[in-house]
């Protein structure tokens, strides 16, 4: 009786090994797959390691990056020379990023939002065609991008100067595609109940716009805010072919320059440090950040909000 | 709810059309205007005495000097350009291959199998899109230099621990353009991999299918936009790469597209030729470029 009954259970739903029988035999589903495993912590390795090891002898005692002669600042401030500290050049090159990340973000993020809100309500097949000019500055090559503003700027509108304000309005436009996107997307995904509730409970557009959708989009602002100060950090080709004199030379164009020269040292290493701390702090506050303003709405993971201020 | 929408925009076009504004005139200014000047300056002339550059702003005018200029360049007699672009086109391939070779297997673990470490393997990999390319370059600079750590470790296992890898080595620039820019790469492809419906391979696990037909008959076709998004999101800016071959190498022989782009532009006589060139790199980009910016436009509409 105890085996008919087992019998029945087995063939009512086609059980696991009826299907093997049929088939090849299958291993067990959950198991971890450890050759994946495997590989996915050599890439990381691989990716991780190299930089690590480039900012541990930016702390190195001697000139050479090969072998540790003992832990050391002063390639940041001890040497009275060469230090970043010291080094006009060096330093100046770090003040120079700051510049153009902070007046870059600065421009940037407001009319990215203002161009998304507008482009997202307005509608028409000029805001279609606006819309994808935005997508096209978000897909070309850098460089050609980069060619096309130095003939702007040195052929036709030449009142903007080679150096800070031809480097800003490139940024800015190279950049205007992250608010632009992750903005957009976000109105999608908000809609326009509320804000049609406030207006129905009397706010005027405008004061609908401030009070309520501003609010709901600030996550999303916050975002692509972090997004282009870090990718203004890390910009390199729009700056080199922008830039003018040494003194508008941002830290990427210095470490180029002087590596091409074949001028690479331990001060090298401590700029690219520096970069590299700036960007990471920009990381973490755009993830605690955006966590932070992100918080109350339905409880979203830690890894939508990486994903989320990744840009993805 | 549509037409109250369309009526309540309507009112408030002049409104939009403000916000909208600013970044407007910024992109058309500083985005398209650009474009038409290249084509004046590529369309134009040089002055003979001074070595400038003379644009020519009416399309009507337009010469073809700086074009024949750049085809002797490209198919003529001692012509660098030809070789540089053929380079160009070998290395992007290569290594768009490499990086998503490398990167499917990552991301597909981590968007699959990672579960609860998801966040751990996140943040791994997504340091390296924080730290600068500059930065990630010379850390390579470091190791690879003949005294690097990279020979050591040949010698230390009994291979030639005194190779050259930064005098002009085609390995190492293809190995620094996957590593510049697989991070990229392992991003994308993990956004849409998380994105495919673990239902869908449940059911076909649960049709019958093997754990690699699975994987060769859904998982491989779902992923298809995402590989396509990866390549592009490589490729393009890998053709209009300059700087990687010059940090890692610097030779003649590896040079590429963007070099000669990048080396005309800073040689005053020759910009218009410079403009010519990166004219032909736009004009072979714009198929994929506009093919992504429809598919996204496209999307974008049916999600709005």
């Amino acid at each position: 009786m105890a085996s008919a009954v087992d019998e029945s259970v087995t063939t009512s739903p086609p059980s696991r090994t009826d299907l093997a029988g049929r088939g090849r035999p299958r291993g067990n589903p959950w198991r971890r797959p450890w050759a994946m495993e495997g590989f996915t912590w050599l890439y990381i390795v691989w990716s991780i390691v190299p930089i690590a090891i480039a900012v541990l002898f930016s702390f190195n005692k001697g000139a050479s990056q090969a072998t540790w002669q003992g832990f050391s600042t002063k390639w940041y401030v001890g040497n009275q020379v060469t230090s970043v500290l010291h080094n006009p050049s060096l330093h100046q090159a770090v003040i120079q990023t700051l510049v153009l990340a902070v007046l870059t973000t600065l421009i940037c993020v407001p009319i990215g939002v203002g161009f998304a809100i507008g482009i997202d309500r307005w509608r028409t097949r000029t805001s279609n065609g606006l819309n994808i000019v935005m997508i096209f500055s978000f897909v070309i090559p850098e460089l050609l991008l980069a060619v096309a503003l130095f003939l702007l700027v040195t052929q036709a509108l030449t009142f903007i100067k080679l150096g800070t304000p031809a480097e800003v309005a490139g940024l800015v436009v190279w950049n205007i595609s992250w608010p632009a996107i992750i903005v957009r997307a976000r109105l999608v995904s908000i809609g326009r109940s509320y804000e049609e509730a406030a207006c129905d409970l009397g706010a005027s557009r405008l004061g609908a716009i401030r009070r309520v959708l501003l609010p709901l989009l600030m996550p999303a602002i916050f975002a692509s805010a972090v997004l282009v100060f870090a990718s203004t950090v890390d910009d390199f080709v729009i700056v080199e072919q922008l830039s003018s004199t040494a003194n508008t030379q941002p830290m990427s164009v210095l470490i180029y320059s002087n590596v091409h020269a074949g001028l690479s040292g331990p001060a090298l290493n401590a700029l690219a440090t520096i970069m590299l701390l700036l960007s990471l702090l920009a990381a973490l506050i755009g993830f605690v950040g955006y966590r932070w303003m992100s918080r109350g709405e339905r409880t979203k993971s830690t890894a939508e909000a990486l994903t989320g201020i990744a840009g993805i | 709810m549509a037409a109250l929408d369309e009526t309540h925009d309507r009112r408030n076009r002049g409104l939009w059309i403000a916000l909208a504004l600013p970044g407007a005139i910024w992109l058309l200014v500083l985005f398209v205007v650009p474009f038409y000047v290249m084509l004046s300056v590529a369309g134009g002339g040089v002055n003979e005495f001074f070595q400038t550059v003379v644009p020519i702003w009416n399309p009507l005018h337009w010469s073809s000097w700086n074009f024949s200029a750049v085809w002797h360049d490209i198919f003529g007699t001692g012509a660098f350009i030809g070789p540089s672009a053929l380079r160009t086109l070998l290395y992007t391939a290569i290594a768009t291959v490499i990086s998503l070779a490398i990167a499917y297997p990552v991301a597909y673990f981590v968007s699959r199998y990672a579960r609860r470490r998801k966040t751990l393997f996140l943040v791994l990999l997504i340091a390296p899109f924080w730290v600068s390319y500059m930065m990630r370059m010379l850390a390579w600079i470091d190791l690879l230099q003949q005294g690097g750590f990279f020979n050591s470790a040949l010698s230390f296992v009994g291979l030639p621990g005194n190779t050259d890898w930064l005098g002009g080595k085609s390995v190492t620039v293809i190995l620094g353009l996957v590593y510049g820019y697989i991070p990229y790469v392992i991003l994308v492809l993990y956004a849409f991999l998380d994105r495919i419906d673990q239902s869908m391979l449940e059911a076909a696990r649960d049709l019958g299918l093997s754990k690699w037909r699975t994987f060769c008959h859904v998982t491989v076709p779902l992923s298809k936009p995402a590989i396509i998004a990866a390549t592009f999101i490589t490729a393009l800016p890998m053709l209009g790469d300059y700087y990687t071959n010059q940090l890692l190498s610097g030779a003649a022989g590896t040079t590429m597209i963007g070099n000669a782009i990048e080396g005309q532009l800073n040689s005053p006589g020759e910009i218009g030729q410079g403009a010519v060139l990166s004219l032909m790199l736009l004009v072979v980009l714009l198929i994929p470029m506009i093919y992504y910016v429809v598919s996204t436009a496209r999307a974008s509409m049916e999600n709005a």
